[in-house]
């Protein structure tokens, strides 16, 4: 049995092995970071449409949310890639994740945001509408700011969420920091060093993301205090 | 001033405004009172269209307010209204709170905004809480720049909502008082409140809403001594 620092060395230095866990590290970074911003702009557009007087466009953020929440993420990841987008030739598969991901994220945001704005008091919106605001200035000035503070907290997890999910995007042979660790796994014989390094790395990310968005949510809470 | 003809709302089955009809002169201020549940605040807020009526008319500077094609937003401007629950911003400043609307409806420019919330505030002797959040003031403050927010608009007509009815006792006095001098120059106001004695001071007219109808209505004199319906002497009797 080789000593720990042999095998440290075996797993992660030895043939520039610490740059197959950085690009997959960037990977996940990249799918991560393209997905929430894609699901944050579906999100948004479905809370809208969700909380909307139209029959037609609520049925349709309803019918989105039902079916993206009740697939399995790795699914939803393979159809997209073998299926849906499989016509489009060329296509990059970070493109392919990040829409996956983000397709599926942009449900669960959806209802993150639907719930806080749904949480400010319907006495804010009728204040703004008696001073003569129209519905979207409104909404716009009054009562997405203060929904904004409020889902901090949970659009927060679900960034954390999505970091740790990207780890399946190996189903469609993307190197990301699990697969990463995987492929050293098999080269080295070594399982439990290249998965501890990989799990330690998704860590430090989640707990940094966790303490990023503690800070926003107590700035945003100046107004809060008494 | 406000027309309201055969105003009727309908929840569920059941009529909350069943056939209102009154108008409201310019100058006039008009005591609404009643039990609650009889219709007094939905009737009030219908002349703003927070509430959609069922049926009827409110005629207010030439428009049906109930006609889905008027221009509400352009009316509410108009309509002052002050709420029970005050319904300050709370991520907003006290002065922002008074400029918001004025400066994003166009009406005025931030400097003028800005000095109009100045005055009005000093009006109310609360100029140094100007930059504080809502959250920081007690609830007869905060209802008084609910007022003041409202004027800054410089509204034809003011509507309150029971603005006294979450208030802490001791505080009540403020904010009757910024009422009282509002009626005294002359504003056009509709109150929905239970303050007999603001009723009997300040009122050009009491009316008493039963049952989603306007039983009796008259001037604060002859209402209060004289109340003719049985169901408002048993109000008054229970109230006064």
């Amino acid at each position: 049995m080789a000593s720990l620092g042999e095998q440290l060395y075996t797993c992660l230095i030895a043939k520039e092995r610490w740059l197959l866990i950085l690009e997959g590290l960037g990977n996940t970074l990249l799918i991560a970071l393209g997905a929430i911003i894609l699901g944050t702009l579906i999100g948004g557009i479905l809370a809208l449409m969700r909380l909307s007087n139209n029959w037609l466009l609520r049925g349709i953020s309803y019918l989105y949310i039902t079916i993206i929440r009740g697939v399995p993420m790795v699914l939803q990841l393979m159809i997209f890639y073998f299926v849906i987008l499989a016509p489009i030739k060329g296509m990059p598969k970070m493109v392919i994740a990040i829409i996956s991901f983000g397709v599926n994220s942009g449900a669960y945001v959806c209802e993150i945001f639907r719930a806080g704005i749904q949480s400010i008091p319907v006495g804010q919106t009728e204040a703004g509408r008696s001073l003569g605001l129209n519905k979207w200035q409104t909404l716009g000035y009054i009562v997405l700011p203060q929904a904004f503070k409020a889902v901090i907290p949970t659009y927060a997890n679900e960034f954390i969420v999505l970091i740790k999910e990207t780890a399946v995007a190996g189903y469609i042979a993307m190197r990301d920091l699990t697969k990463a660790a995987d492929l050293i796994r098999n080269a080295t014989f070594n399982a439990w060093i290249p998965l501890l390094a990989s799990a330690v790395i998704y860590l430090c990310l989640t707990l940094g993301l966790a303490k990023l968005f503690g800070t926003l949510e107590r700035r945003m809470a100046r107004s809060d205090r008494r | 001033m406000i027309d309201v003809k055969n105003l009727e709302k309908n929840f569920g089955g059941a009529n909350v405004l069943d056939g209102i009809t009154t108008t409201i002169e310019k100058g006039e201020k008009v005591v609404v009172i009643g039990p609650s549940g009889s219709g007094k605040s939905t009737f009030l807020r219908c002349l703003n269209r927070l509430e959609e009526a069922t049926g009827g008319e409110i005629w207010f500077e030439g428009a049906n307010i109930c006609d889905p094609k008027c221009d509400i937003d352009r009316l509410r401007q108009k309509m002052g209204m002050v709420f029970q629950q005050f319904n300050l911003f709370p991520h907003l400043t006290v002065r922002q709170n008074i400029t918001l609307a004025p400066v994003k409806l166009g009406l005025m420019d931030a400097a003028q905004a800005n000095q109009k919330a100045e005055e009005l505030l000093a009006r109310i002797g609360l100029s140094e809480k100007a930059d504080t959040y809502p959250s920081r003031l007690s609830g007869g403050q905060q209802q008084r720049i609910a007022i003041v927010r409202a004027l800054a608009m410089n509204p034809d007509v003011m509507l309150f909502d029971e603005p006294t009815s979450a208030l802490d006792p001791e505080m009540v006095g403020e904010v009757l008082e910024l009422m009282k001098q509002l009626a005294s120059e002359g504003m056009t106001m509709v109150v929905v409140t239970h303050e007999m004695g603001f009723a009997k001071e300040v009122a050009t007219r009491v009316v008493f809403i039963d049952g989603g109808k306007i039983v009796e209505e008259n001037d604060p004199q002859t209402f209060f001594s004289h109340p003719e319906n049985p169901r408002l002497q048993d109000f008054l009797s229970k109230v006064l």
